[in-house]
C-alpha cells in the first residue's frame, strides 16, 4: 500500500515544524525518514498515522483519503521510541490489546498472540510483565504487538533509539529481516544515518520542516543533493573557502572547478570524506596541502589519522587502508601531504548548485 | 575495620568537643575516621539530638493529644461513651457526615478525573490558569470559601430571594453543607492525578487509540489501571478532608442540632456545653476515622510508589 503524502503543512504556534511536504511511501518498501531532531521527521510520522493532524495538506493510502479519519480507523500499527506498552498487562495481553478492542474470537486471539511471540523470538514469555524484559525485548514485543491486528502500514518512531549499541544492531538487522519476511509497507524515523543506510530500501532527508532528498541509500550516499545532506551524512572534512573563473580555493586547496566560471568571487565550501583523500610524504602539485599527524588510530578495519593543517588549525580526518599506513610508516607528528581524489563542492548562495569534482592523482 | 572505627568513635567525640572550641590541630586528627564514615551521615550527638527532637515533638504534638481524645472518651466508662453515641443528636451528626462524603468524595473524583485528563492530554489555552484554579480552594480560608457560599445562596446573597421564591433551602441546610465540603476538597484528586500523569505522558493511550480501542476502552483498560493507586491516595485523602472539614462547614451550617450537624460541629457544641466526655466521644470517631485512614493511605502509598519504581525502571533500561 502506497503512502501518498501532499503538501503537508504543521506548525506549532510560531514554530514551522513541516512546510509542505510532499512524499511518496512506495509499497512494500522500508523507508527512512532521517534527519536531526527539530527537522519534523516525528511531526511527519505521527500525521500519517494521525495522532497529529497537519494545518494543510492531504494524507492518502493509496487511493483513499485518510486526512480527516480517526486513529483508530486507519489501521496502522504504530512503534514508539519508549515502547509504550502497558505496564500493567503482560506481554501476552499486550500483544491481544489490538485484537481485544477489534473483538477477535478468542481461540483467534491466542493463535495469532502465539504465532507473533513466535515470531519475535519471545515464546514462553507470554505471561511475564514489561518490567521484566530487557529494552530489547520490550521493543520486540511492541513491534509484535502493532502487527498483530494486521495493518496495513506500519510506521516506526525512533524504534531503536532508547536501546544501547550493541543491541540497537542487533535489531535492526532483525527488523530488517522482519520486513523481508512479511513485505509491509514500513516507514521509521531515525536521526542514525548508519542505521538508515544499514536498514532502509529508499532514505529521505528532512531538515527545518522539508525533505532535502529522496532516493535509494547509495544514491544519497553518492550523490548528495546539497550542502545540508553532504553534512548530515556525517564524517566529514569541511573547508570554507571561494569559488572564482572556474576555480575553488579552499582549505590551502585550489581544485578547478568549470561549474563556476565568473571572475567575480563566491564563497564555496569543500566536502572531502575520510575516505576519499589520500596521504604521502611528498607534495603533489597544486592539489595537495601538507599537514601534521596529531593522532592515528589503527583499531579499526582502516587506519583512522586525525591532522593538523600548516595553519594550526584546520582539522582533517583521513582513512586509509592498513597496508598503505604500513608502507608509508607513519608516526604521530609526521608532516605529510593530503590529496583529495573526491571532493564535492556547494556554493552556499544557492545551495542547490553543486559539483563532484575527481582530482588527479 | 568497622570494629576500628567503633573503637575510634568515642575518641572522635572528645576530640569534637576540642574542635568547637577552635583547635586546629584536633579537627586533623578527627579528619581520619570521619573520612570513613558516609558522606551524609552525622556524628552521635547530632543524630542522638536529631531523634530526640523528633520524638519529642511526635509525643507533644500527635500522642498525647490522640491519646488524651481517647483517654477522655473513656473516662467515665463505656456505657457513657456508649451512650453518648447513640444520642439521637450524634447520630444525626454521624450520617450528616456520611452523606456529606458519599457526594463531595466522588464528585471531586469524577471532576478530578475529568481535570487530570484534560490536563495530561492536551494542550490549550488558559491551562496554566484551570491549574491555579484549581489550587483555589487550598489558598482559601475555609471560613471564606464558606462565606462564598452565604454570599451566594443565602436569604440576602445573590441568588437568595430567587431560592426563596422557589422555597429551596441551600444555606443553613444539608445542600450547603454538601456544596461547601465539595468546594474546600476539590484540589485533592485531581492534584494527585494532574502530577501523576503528566509525568506519565500519554504514550500509552495513543498506542492504545492506534490500535484501535475507542475513548471509553483506552480509558477503562489502559488509563485506569495505570493511574488506580494514585487515584485512590487522592480519595482517601479527599474523604479524611471532607468527614474532617469544620470552618467553611461552620458558617454554612446554621448549627441546627439533629438537623445540620456534622460530626466536627457536633463536637465543637457538646465541648461548649462542657459536656466534655460526650464531645471526646464523637470526637474519638473522627480520630478513629483519622488512624483508619492513615493505614489505608501507607498502604495505597507502597503500591503507588511500586508502580512509580517500576515506571522509573522501564524508563531508564
Amino acid at each position: 500500500m502506497t503512502i501518498h503524502v501532499e503538501n503537508i503543512s504543521k506548525h506549532y504556534g510560531a514554530f514551522r515544524a513541516l512546510e509542505n511536504v510532499s512524499l511518496d511511501v512506495p509499497p512494500g518498501e522500508l523507508t527512512a525518514l532521517l534527519g536531526p531532531s527539530g527537522s519534523g521527521k516525528t511531526t511527519l510520522l505521527r500525521i500519517i498515522a494521525g495522532l497529529e493532524s497537519p494545518d494543510s495538506g492531504r494524507i492518502r493510502y493509496e487511493g483513499s483519503d485518510v486526512t480527516k479519519s480517526a486513529v483508530r480507523e486507519r489501521n496502522v500499527g504504530f512503534v514508539f521510541q519508549h515502547y509504550a506498552l502497558f505496564g500493567h498487562m503482560t506481554i501476552f495481553e499486550n500483544i491481544a490489546f489490538g485484537l481485544r478492542v477489534r473483538k477477535w474470537k478468542k481461540d483467534a486471539i491466542e493463535s495469532r498472540v502465539t504465532e507473533l511471540l513466535k515470531l519475535i523470538q519471545l515464546e514462553g514469555l507470554g505471561k511475564r510483565f514489561p518490567s521484566q524484559l530487557s529494552g530489547g525485548q520490550r521493543q520486540r514485543v511492541a513491534l509484535a504487538r502493532a502487527l498483530a491486528p494486521q495493518p496495513q502500514i506500519l510506521l516506526l518512531d525512533e524504534p531503536f533509539g532508547a536501546l544501547d549499541a550493541k543491541v540497537r544492531q542487533e535489531l535492526r538487522r532483525w527488523l530488517r529481516r522482519l520486513h523481508d519476511e512479511i513485505g509491509m509497507t514500513s516507514l521509521f524515523v531515525t536521526h542514525d544515518q548508519e542505521e538508515a543506510f544499514e536498514v532502509a530500501d529508499r532514505v529521505v532527508v528532512m531538515n527545518k520542516g522539508h525533505i532535502e532528498q529522496n532516493g535509494a541509500p547509495d544514491d544519497v550516499f553518492a550523490q548528495p543533493a546539497n550542502a545540508f545532506v553532504m553534512d548530515f551524512l556525517g564524517n566529514v572534512n569541511v573547508f570554507h573557502g571561494r569559488a572564482a573563473a572556474g576555480q575553488v580555493q579552499a582549505g590551502g586547496f585550489a581544485l578547478p572547478f568549470p561549474e563556476y566560471s565568473h571572475s567575480d568571487a563566491q564563497p564555496a565550501t569543500a566536502y572531502v570524506r575520510p575516505h576519499e583523500m589520500d596521504i604521502d610524504r611528498k607534495p603533489h602539485g597544486e592539489q595537495s596541502v601538507s599537514a601534521r599527524i596529531a593522532r592515528i588510530n589503527r583499531s579499526g578495519p582502516l587506519v583512522k589519522l586525525s591532522l593538523v593543517g600548516a595553519d594550526d588549525e584546520t582539522q582533517v580526518n583521513v582513512e586509509i587502508d592498513h597496508a598503505r599506513d604500513r608502507e608509508l610508516n607513519l608516526n604521530v607528528d609526521d608532516t605529510v601531504y593530503l590529496y583529495p581524489h573526491h571532493v564535492r563542492v556547494f556554493l552556499p548562495e544557492n545551495n542547490v548548485k553543486s559539483a563532484t569534482q575527481v582530482a588527479a592523482k | 575495620m568497622s570494629e576500628r572505627i567503633l573503637t575510634l568513635q568515642p575518641q572522635v567525640t572528645t576530640l569534637e568537643g576540642a574542635v568547637a572550641k577552635g583547635d586546629a590541630s584536633a579537627s586533623k586528627k578527627t579528619a581520619q575516621p570521619v573520612a570513613t564514615r558516609r558522606a551524609t551521615t552525622e556524628p552521635w550527638p547530632v543524630k542522638l539530638l536529631l531523634i530526640l527532637t523528633a520524638v519529642l515533638f511526635l509525643l507533644v504534638f500527635l500522642v498525647a493529644p490522640l491519646s488524651l481524645v481517647f483517654i477522655e472518651a473513656f473516662k467515665k466508662g463505656f456505657e457513657v461513651y456508649k451512650a453518648s453515641l447513640v444520642d439521637p443528636d450524634a447520630l444525626s451528626a454521624i450520617k450528616l457526615t456520611l452523606l456529606t462524603a458519599a457526594i463531595a468524595v466522588p464528585l471531586n473524583t469524577l471532576f478530578g478525573l475529568a481535570a487530570s485528563w484534560l490536563i495530561a492530554n492536551f494542550h490549550f489555552r488558559g491551562k496554566s490558569v484551570l491549574l491555579t484554579l484549581i489550587d483555589l480552594p487550598f489558598a482559601v480560608s475555609p471560613v471564606i470559601s464558606g462565606l462564598i457560599f452565604i454570599l451566594l445562596f443565602g436569604a440576602r446573597g445573590t441568588f437568595g430571594p430567587w431560592l426563596e421564591a422557589h422555597d429551596w433551602k441551600i444555606v443553613f441546610a444539608t445542600p450547603g453543607i454538601i456544596l461547601a465540603t465539595t468546594f474546600v476538597t476539590f484540589p485533592f484528586v485531581a492534584r494527585e492525578l494532574i502530577s501523576f500523569m503528566q509525568a506519565r505522558g500519554t504514550e500509552e493511550e495513543e498506542a492504545a487509540v492506534v490500535l484501535g480501542a475507542s475513548f471509553w476502552q483506552t480509558f477503562r483498560r489502559v488509563t485506569l489501571p495505570a493511574i488506580k493507586w494514585p487515584l485512590l491516595y487522592g480519595v482517601i485523602l479527599c474523604n479524611a478532608r471532607a468527614m474532617g472539614e469544620f470552618g467553611a462547614v461552620s458558617v454554612v451550617s446554621g448549627h441546627i442540632r439533629g438537623e445540620t450537624n456534622t460530626i466536627p460541629l457536633q463536637v465543637e457544641i457538646l465541648y461548649n456545653e462542657y459536656n466534655f466526655t460526650a464531645s471526646f466521644a464523637v470526637a474519638s470517631i473522627l480520630a478513629g476515622l483519622a488512624m483508619v485512614t492513615l493505614v489505608i493511605k501507607a498502604f495505597v502509598e507502597r503500591q503507588a510508589h511500586r508502580v512509580l519504581a517500576e515506571g522509573a525502571k522501564q524508563e531508564l533500561t
